[in-house]
Parts: structure tokens; sequence; C-alpha cells
């Protein structure tokens, strides 16, 4: 069951002194988030994930298009009880202390004084902020605002959780956190939308991505697929070859990098795997071992904002292997 | 829908609270025990229609104060600093959140009102051995007062969500200006000689709050009792008004974009 669909969402904005210009911040969007996954909203700054996620919240209007959370229309209110929604750089009363902050929010949930008081001191344990509960909010570091805003988000234990670059400001301990926290709400069998530029950790937590630039989707799918498609090259390690193996190898190969002993290598385009393995034998070379090549989300996502970018995929490929260099590649 | 919009108005309230706003009341007390020590030498009667008028005038100035500038930045405040989102990403609607956040400041403002008329009273009786019936009056002044409060936080509420704060000041204090000199206007008009004048006189009486009508502060130093049929009218009219203008604001809000 679709928990979120979007229908040729389009927001324009006025700009210009006079506002008598428009500016497309999103371009028809569409797409379906199915009930228990993670599901990644990709694009660089301005690509229009948080216009996505404010008009989801109804803190914008789209201009045209629909969008439905659970089977309801995001214009009703009412809907925002079953859901839980952390902005980007989350900003709070700063007058209030953290706990009072979740207790506020718990009011405006209608949540029940006792479920309210239990549901602070469990989250705000698991934000590691239990500690300085009664601290003033003005007080915090960036990162404790970051983490309050997850816990304020989830007060009402929401069925579908909405984060807008939930990494921001976090350490790499705190992003550790977030990132096993959300594939907690995934084990409890809530649905989590969250939007990043880091392709790092949409890499790690999800379990589909739309990637979005300038108002546009430009793909979406399941992580595997999205990246199997790019399945374009063999990569080949080979033991401590010597300098006539190399230049055997060299019309057929890319990208030697020569790390301690050995050198590994990728297929230039069109030669297949069996081509590769078999010009290595018949030169004399030890085969360690023969992999495809899929490429990263990094990859992915650069094809395809760099093509609307109007940039060319920048080239790294190089005939002589070069020591110390690290590309990153998937199995 | 009730809860929510309680929660917004007790907040509003104690956001007041810890931004220090009630300070005022010390400034109040100040004024008002130096008024008293300063009028110790005059004759009693001489020095209670001084306090009267000094101890309501005093409790008008800072009540107006408050209103307009906590007014002027109580939508505003919230957008600029984004507290917004996280209030309006829960089941929050938009009028519930204006509704809140006028009541607050009422809240706010009947509060300060409240304990200066206390203070006012401990005064009053300082300086005279016990309270009489005129006094009666001095209530009626400050339930009026808080009338005019709760309409000037309406006209600052309607700016804050159309317009900077500095904008917001100078136009609520513009339309309480000219509100406070609405019956000097309709005579200023009815004697011109332009029709033009006259009707724009008409318009600005028919358009603009009265607030002249809720300043009744002189008949209550001279302890004249304000009508019953009065108290019910002008309550009407506030009320009205104020629904009027705290409907205005919603309508605008609900058409806001929060970017």
């Amino acid at each position: 069951m679709a928990v979120i669909e979007l229908q040729n969402l389009t927001k324009d904005y006025k700009a210009g002194f006079a506002k008598n210009r428009l500016k497309r911040a999103l371009d028809g969007l569409s797409l379906q988030v199915e009930a228990g996954e993670i599901y990644g909203l990709l694009g660089p700054n301005g690509a229009g994930k948080s216009t996505t996620l404010k008009i989801l919240f109804r803190l914008i209007f789209p201009t045209s298009g629909t969008a439905r959370i659970l089977g309801r229309d995001v214009r009703e209110s009412s809907l925002r009880a079953r859901l839980g929604f952390l902005p980007e750089n989350p900003s709070f009363y700063d007058h209030l202390s953290a706990e009072e902050l979740m207790m506020f929010s718990a009011s405006l949930l209608g949540l029940r004084s006792s479920e309210a008081c239990r549901r602070t001191g469990e989250l705000l344990e698991r934000a590691g902020l239990a500690e300085s509960k009664s601290l003033r909010i003005r007080k915090y570091s960036k990162g404790m605002v970051q983490r309050l805003g997850i816990a304020q988000a989830l007060i009402n234990d929401p069925e579908v959780v909405f984060l807008d670059e939930p990494m921001s400001g976090l350490d790499p301990l705190g992003r550790r956190d977030v990132r096993s926290l959300i594939l907690n709400l995934r084990r409890e069998g809530k649905t989590v939308f969250f939007s990043t530029h880091i392709l790092s950790d949409a890499e790690t937590l999800c379990d589909r991505v739309a990637i979005v630039n300038r108002g546009k989707l430009l793909g979406a799918g399941e992580l595997d697929q999205l990246l199997a498609l790019q399945v374009s090259a063999v990569e080949m390690v080979v033991e401590n070859p010597s300098a006539a193996i190399l230049e055997a190898l060299n019309p057929y190969v890319r990208n030697m990098v020569r790390t301690g002993e050995r050198v590994r290598m990728e297929s230039v385009e069109g030669c297949e795997a069996s081509v590769l393995l078999e010009k290595a034998l018949v030169a004399g070379a030890r085969v360690h071992s023969v992999n495809p090549v899929k490429a990263s989300l990094e990859d992915y996502f650069m094809a395809q904002v760099g093509e609307t970018a109007g940039h060319k995929p920048q080239a790294t490929g190089s005939s002589q292997p070069s020591a110390g260099s690290e590309q990153r590649r998937g199995q | 829908m009730f809860q929510r919009i309680s929660s917004i108005a007790l907040h509003t309230f104690k956001q007041s609270v810890r931004d220090k706003i009630l300070y005022s009341l010390v400034l109040f007390a100040v004024l008002m025990s130096a008024a008293a020590v300063l009028m110790g030498s005059i004759s009693i009667g001489v020095t209670q229609m001084m306090l009267v008028n000094l101890g309501l005038g005093a409790i008008r100035f800072f009540g107006l104060l408050m209103a307009i500038f906590i007014g002027i930045s109580l939508v505003w405040r919230e957008i600029e600093r984004r507290t917004l989102y996280n209030v309006l990403s829960k089941p929050v609607a938009r009028w519930e959140f204006i509704l809140g956040k006028y009541l607050g400041l009422v809240l706010t403002l009947a509060v300060n009102t409240g304990i200066m008329t206390a203070g006012y009273f401990a005064i009053l009786l300082v300086q005279t051995p016990r309270l009489v019936p005129e006094d009666l009056a001095s209530l009626e002044a400050v339930y009026f007062i808080l009338l005019e409060l709760a309409l000037v936080v309406g006209v600052a509420l309607f700016f804050s969500c159309i317009s900077s704060p500095a904008l917001s000041a100078l136009f609520t204090f513009c339309v309480f200006i000219i509100g406070s000199l609405l019956t000097d206007i309709l005579w200023f008009g009815h004697e011109s000689q332009s029709a033009a004048m006259g009707w724009l006189a008409t318009f600005l009486y028919y358009v603009f709050p009265d607030f002249s009508a809720f300043n009744v502060v002189s008949g209550a130093a001279h302890g004249t009792l304000v009508p019953g049929r009065a108290l019910v009218s002008h309550s009407l009219y506030a009320l009205l008004y104020a629904a009027i203008l705290v409907s205005a604001s919603i309508l605008i809000f609900e058409e806001r974009e929060l970017q």
C-alpha cells in the first residue's frame, strides 16, 4: 500500500523585485512510498527536497498537483496526528527546556499527560538528552537541537516519519545514532521518508530513493535496481604484474590502481570478463579476482545530476597504475 | 481543538513571562510608590484624584506598550525564527494558532493589568482609610482598559501577519491615534465646508475602532460610574471588533506561505 503519494506536484515561487517572475522549485514531481520502507529523497542543495516536505506539511502550498499521506489529502490537518516531522535546521522555542518542548508538542497532539510524560522520558533518553532535559534550549549545541528535533518528531509514535536532512549538524557519533534510530523505526514497522544530500547515508539506509534536481525527478527506484543498471565494467585484480603484462593488458583496461603488490584495473567499455581474463592469462598474469563493477550511488547521482546541470561526469581513467588512490566500487 | 488553542495560549503567556515582559510591573510599582510619597503633603481629596488619574493612566500606558510591542511580533517572530514549523507540523489548524496566540497575549495583559490594579488599590488604601463605593469606578475603568487592550492586540496581530515589526508598530500606532481621535475627526468633518472631508471623516469613524470610547479614566477620578448599558454595549463593540480583526488575521495567515 502506498503511504505517500505525490502526483504531478509543481511549485512556482514569485521572484524578482516586483515579484513578476516565476521560479519553478518543483516540476511535476510524482512518486509513491510504500508502507514500512525507508525512502530517501536525494538531490543537491536547491533541488526541491525541502520544498516537497514543506508542501506535505502545508507550510507552503503547491501550484498544482496533489499529495496524499496514508490515503488522506495533506490539507486535512488532523492527518498530522499520525505523522512526525523534523524540519531542516530546526528551531524551537528557546525559552523552553527540552522536557517542556516535548510536553508542549504532546499537548498539541492531544496526548494524555501520563502518556506524554512517559514518551518524553523515553525519547529524551534515546536522544541522549536525558541529562540536559531541564536546560533551556537556547543553551543547546546545534547537534543537541537536531537530536531534540528528532525526539519531538517521534513524541506521538507516528506511523510515518519525515526527516529533512536529519544528519545535519551531527558529529560522527550522532550520525551513527540517527542511522541506528532510523533503522529501528523501520523494524518497528514505520515508514521513514527523509531528504539528504549525503549519499553515503542514503546508500546505507534506504530501501528506495528518488533523485531530484531543479525540481524534477531524475530517477527513482530500489537502490539495487538503480545501481545494477549501471554495471558496465569488470574489475580485475592481478598479483604483482610485470611491466610487460601491464603493457599487454593496457588496450583492454583503464583506471589501474596499484595497492601494495596488487594492481586493480577495470575493463574498458565493451570488453567482456571472459576476454579480459583470457588476455590476462595469456600474458602470464596471476589473477587474484574478477568482479563486476557496480556504480555507487554517488556515480549514479553524479551521472543523473551532472546531465541536468549540463556537466559531463568527470573522467577518472588512467592507463598507468597509480599508488595510494581509493575508488569506491560495490560488489 | 480547545486543548490545542489553550496550549498555544498558555505557551504564549509563558513566553511573555520568560521574556521578562512583566518587569514592567516593577516600573509601575516604583512609579506608584514615588507618586504616593510625593503626594503625601497634598490634601486628601486632591491626592486621591491625582492618584486615580496617575494610577489608571499608568495601567493603561504600560498595557498599551505591552499590547503593541508584543503584538507586533506575535506572528512575525514565529515565522522569522521558524518556530512555527514545529507547531504547524502538528495537527494544528492555522486559525487555531492565530486564535491561541491572540488569547495568550490577552491573558498576559489581563494578568499584568490585574497585578497592577492590585498594586493601585493597595496604594489607594495607604492614602485613604478605606475604599468607598466610588472606587468601583476605578474597577470599571480597568475593565475598559482591558477591552481597549484586547482591541489593540487585535490590530497589532493583524499587522504582524502582513508586515515586519517596525512597520506593524507604525501602523498599529497610527490606528490607535486615529481611533483615539475619532470623535474629534468626526466633528471636524461635519464642521468643515468640504464634502470630501466630511465623507472621509465618516469613513474613518466607521472603519477604525473607537478607542476614545474606552477611556473613562477622567470619570473614574471623579468617582463617576459608567452606566450599565454602556458597559454592555462597549463590551459587545470590543468583542465584535476583536472578532473581525482576528478573523481578518486568520484569513491572511491561511494564505501565507512559510518559506
